[in-house]
């Protein structure tokens, strides 16, 4: 019998089995987990652990819809903590579940429950013997208690739905094409609202020229700097909404700081300094022969999702809204809505509807707001609200740029003996609610609205925000790590898939590189002379070993390949406790950079969906590379300038990577989620991999060829 | 606005639509038509999300205007499913689980069903540059160039493979 590492927070909060499932379908379990499905396919996962413990088929399983008004509240869908928080709870209810359905049975029936099979949700004595089902007792009996943590779960060695790769539960409506994206929804008397957004962060809205909208125009909504349409269609909210930005006058203010300096500009900010991780060693300090010290930098990054944001609201009653929303937190967002509004939560219901792909906070919770304050102009009549692409690219929360700053000390045989590490950043932590305050755009902009405050970092536990894997992994004996949060916020920033890990990882991995070319060592022996922990060995030299990495270590040193290739290795425990993954790249350096293959190997614990897992790799990966190779929002003194696939670009197909990906078998190890593993570790390969192929070190991201030159002329 | 009728055929039936002459085909088909499946991703021709067959070639609805669809063949991906069955390009797609989010995978089947009708035996490149304008965020690439070669495979003719191969040759 098996037992999660730690009970579900997510069960904790919500401890009645009847909030979790039901079977008032026959022949149907509907599941209703708080986490939301946005194509990472974790309503797949969860589905099958369902069917794993209550012995029911996987195609029995429904989920429900996440709703503040029908689902548990288990906050927001992030940090790769579905699968044991949502997975936890219903493992434990279905297993609780399964036991007391098999102990009716087993009165009913006369028998031993020990006796008893259940299969496809009936149980009996033997095949042709299944007169009760979960559907046939009594559902009260079953589900009106509380959760006990005393009902084990069953072993991993017995499982046959969990644990084998399931075909994902939404693609044959996606390959179709059926309405399934919040933005086909269409509600009875449905209204279309467009945002006139400001013309740069820091504008006042002066006045506006309402006439000569269009006909079919409804109505349109001033409040403050908040300028908004609501049309009959939307090819008129368009339309109108071209309309009004020409005939409004804004007074707008330069208030970003310089581009081409975002190091001056970290390092100037006045910031909240916290220590991260300190560990004090004399002896081995007193061992150091030499020091080195450098500085690695990203930019500010935009989530890009392929749909601009959208949320459908509904004013009933006066006093009462509806929202439909593609929100990683519907409950969260209730509250700030509430709070933001002067309302109680009871009066606010958020429904979760499925947009495109999110990888952190975006800006769904802000389409949401817009829909809501237009919608308060038209009661009765749902209004939907949907962003321009340029607005996607420039109003959504970004990740923060960042600026780490390491030195290491190494003893005469080259092993690190001290290490120092300083990061630099904006917060993570701003999503609706956090700190009390609304943090919705548009509630920013109307009259008398509440202002977005510097965005808050979490714990500075080298588990959140920047602090995210800003503690090495390595036996370093003496450490010391300090963050910096930016207490000032040009541009605003919040969550982006794996926080602060992309630059730590990439800083501390570029870094071991740079150490290990003073020490004269092979990167990968230099990594595991410095690493105990087995499974973080065995990641590496599983994906060195899936490289060839051996043979090419023989091939030659940094920036002497005859034919322009490298290759470089990374790796990283993601949040310093959860999920082990390292990254090999390699790189062809000719007139540009390419990247040529990405070897990954990850070690993720148990595993509920092994093809969910590879999916979420690679695809982090390929999202990782094409942070690291391409992305970085452009701004002037005034305003973003990266509003376009164009100004924005992203990897293309002719630009990807060939991807492997294995998974190290953990089966005795808690499961530890796997979205956001591959975002550190295949930056930090890439950059080795170019260093390695041209002999110079780029240390400030993207690696384009611009600042692959710059760094070749410099070395 | 003035409206104008225009004659077209979407997924096989003739259709007359009343709408403004220069309302995006996209918005056409999604509003006026209720079809969902070409999806809205950045009004300026930049994403492919928005991609349908217009006389049997892959292109970007959403900066296509509706006076321009007059007496056109139009497909979306929709269209591409007969008698309830998935094209083996959308059959492809599920086989190879080849989405996250799924939001792009519309226009990824348009483009790679527009590519299938020009070249039924594709080399990988081949692939890669005909899908080149579809982007997609999840990274969900390698799985997509591997349906539209397993889509490739099943549909093409015996020996057309080879025979791509020879005519590469000389």
């Amino acid at each position: 019998m098996s037992r999660s590492a730690e009970p579900s927070p997510s069960l904790a909060a919500n401890p009645q089995l009847r909030e979790w499932l039901d079977f008032s379908v026959d022949a149907v379990v509907t599941i209703r987990p708080g986490k939301v499905e946005y194509g990472q396919g974790v309503w797949t996962a969860l589905a099958q652990i369902a069917a794993e413990e209550l012995d029911v088929g996987l195609d029995q399983v429904r989920v429900a819809g996440v709703s503040t008004s029908s689902s548990p509240d288990e906050g927001v869908t992030s940090g790769s903590r579905s699968i044991q928080d949502s997975g936890g709870a219903l493992r434990q209810v279905c297993a609780q579940v399964r036991a007391a359905f098999l102990a009716e049975a087993a009165e009913k029936l006369g028998a031993d429950p020990a006796g008893l099979e259940v299969a496809r949700g009936a149980a009996g004595t033997g095949p042709g013997q299944r007169g009760l089902s979960y559907w046939s007792l009594d559902e009260a009996a079953l589900l009106d208690r509380a959760a006990r943590l005393t009902v084990p779960a069953k072993s991993p060695a017995r499982w046959s739905v969990a644990g084998r790769s399931a075909p994902r539960i939404d693609l044959p409506d996606k390959a179709a094409g059926r309405p399934r994206f919040l933005h086909d929804q269409v509600l009875p008397g449905m209204l279309f609202g467009r945002v006139v957004r400001p013309p740069a962060p820091a504008a006042t809205l002066d006045g506006v020229d309402e006439a000569g909208l269009p006909d079919g125009v409804v109505t349109h909504v001033r409040d403050g700097s908040f300028l908004g349409v609501i049309a009959e269609s939307d090819r008129v909210a368009v339309a109108a909404a071209e309309r009004l930005a020409l005939a409004a006058r804004w007074t707008v203010r330069e208030s970003l700081p310089d581009e081409d300096d975002l190091k001056g500009f970290l390092l100037s900010q006045p910031t909240d300094d916290q220590p991260v991780a300190q560990r004090r060693d004399a002896a081995a300090a007193g061992q150091v022969r030499s020091t080195r010290a450098a500085e690695y930098t990203r930019p500010f990054i935009a989530h890009g999702s392929m749909a601009p944001s959208c949320a459908i609201a509904r004013w009933d009653d006066g006093d009462q809204v509806s929202v439909w929303s593609h929100s990683q937190g519907v409950f969260p967002l209730r509250g700030a809505l509430a709070t933001g509004l002067g309302l109680d939560p009871a009066q606010v219901t958020v429904h979760y509807v499925e947009g495109a792909g999110v990888y952190g906070h975006n800006a769904a919770d802000d389409a949401a707001a817009d829909a809501v304050l237009l919608a308060r102009a038209v009661p009765g009549r749902p209004v939907r609200v949907l962003w321009t692409r340029p607005d996607e690219l420039s109003w959504g929360p970004l990740g923060s740029a960042m600026l780490a700053r390491l030195s290491a000390g190494q003893d005469a045989a080259g092993r690190i003996r001290t290490w120092r590490q300083d990061v630099w950043s904006n917060g993570f932590v701003g999503r609706p609610g956090i700190g009390g305050e609304p943090r919705l755009l548009a509630l920013s902009h109307i009259a008398g609205g509440t202002p977005i405050s510097a965005t808050p970092d979490g714990v500075p536990s080298g588990a959140m925000g920047a602090t995210r894997n800003a503690v090495p992994a390595y036996d370093i004996p003496d450490l010391e790590v300090t963050r910096h949060r930016l207490l000032t916020m040009p541009l605003r920033t919040s969550s982006l898939r794996s926080l602060g890990a992309f630059l730590n990882v990439f800083a501390i991995e570029s870094f071991m590189d740079e150490l290990a070319l003073a020490a004269g060592a092979d990167p990968v022996e230099f990594r595991l002379a410095h690493l105990r922990d087995p499974r973080a060995r065995r990641v590496i030299e599983e994906a060195a070993a899936m490289s060839g990495w051996a043979a090419r270590a023989r091939a030659g040193t940094p920036g002497e390949s005859a034919d322009g290739t490298g290759f470089g290795l990374a790796f990283a425990r993601y949040k310093g406790v959860a999920g082990y993954c390292a990254a090999v790249a390699e790189v062809a350096a000719g007139t540009s950079i390419s990247l040529r293959r990405l070897w990954l190997a990850v070690d993720v614990g148990r595993v509920i969906n092994p093809d969910g897992v590879l999916n979420q790799v690679e695809g982090g990966a390929i999202q990782s590379a094409s942070w690291a190779l391409r992305e970085r929002v452009r701004f002037d003194r005034t305003r973003i300038t990266s509003v376009t696939w164009e100004s924005y670009p992203i990897l293309r197909f002719t630009e990807v990577p060939e991807v492997a990906v294995r998974i190290v078998d953990a089966p005795g190890e808690p499961e530890t989620g796997a979205g956001e593993l591959a975002q550190g570790p295949v930056a930090g390969a890439i950059g080795n991999a170019v260093a390695d192929a041209v002999g110079a070190r780029v240390r400030d991201l993207p690696l384009t060829t611009e600042q692959v030159t710059r760094a070749i002329e410099l070395s | 606005m003035a409206t104008v009728n225009i004659r077209a055929t979407v997924n096989g039936t003739e259709r007359i639509i009343e709408c403004e002459p220069d309302a995006p085909l996209l918005d056409v088909l999604r509003q006026d038509l209720g079809l969902s499946g070409p999806r809205f991703g950045c009004g300026v021709g930049l994403c492919g999300a928005c991609f349908v067959l217009i006389g049997g070639r892959a292109r970007s609805s959403c900066d296509f205007p509706a006076w321009a669809a007059e007496g056109q063949d139009i497909t979306t991906v929709e269209g591409l499913v007969q008698d309830g069955a998935l094209h083996p390009v959308q059959q492809a797609v599920v086989d190879e689980q080849a989405a996250q989010c799924g939001y792009c995978t519309s226009g990824m089947i348009i483009s790679a069903v527009g590519l299938l009708h020009a070249n039924a035996a594709p080399t990988e490149g081949e692939v890669r540059s005909a899908l080149d304008g579809n982007l997609c965020r999840c990274g969900s690439h390698q799985r997509i160039l591997r349906a539209v070669l397993r889509a490739a495979a099943r549909t093409s003719p015996p020996g057309a493979r080879t025979a791509v191969r020879q005519e590469e040759a000389r």
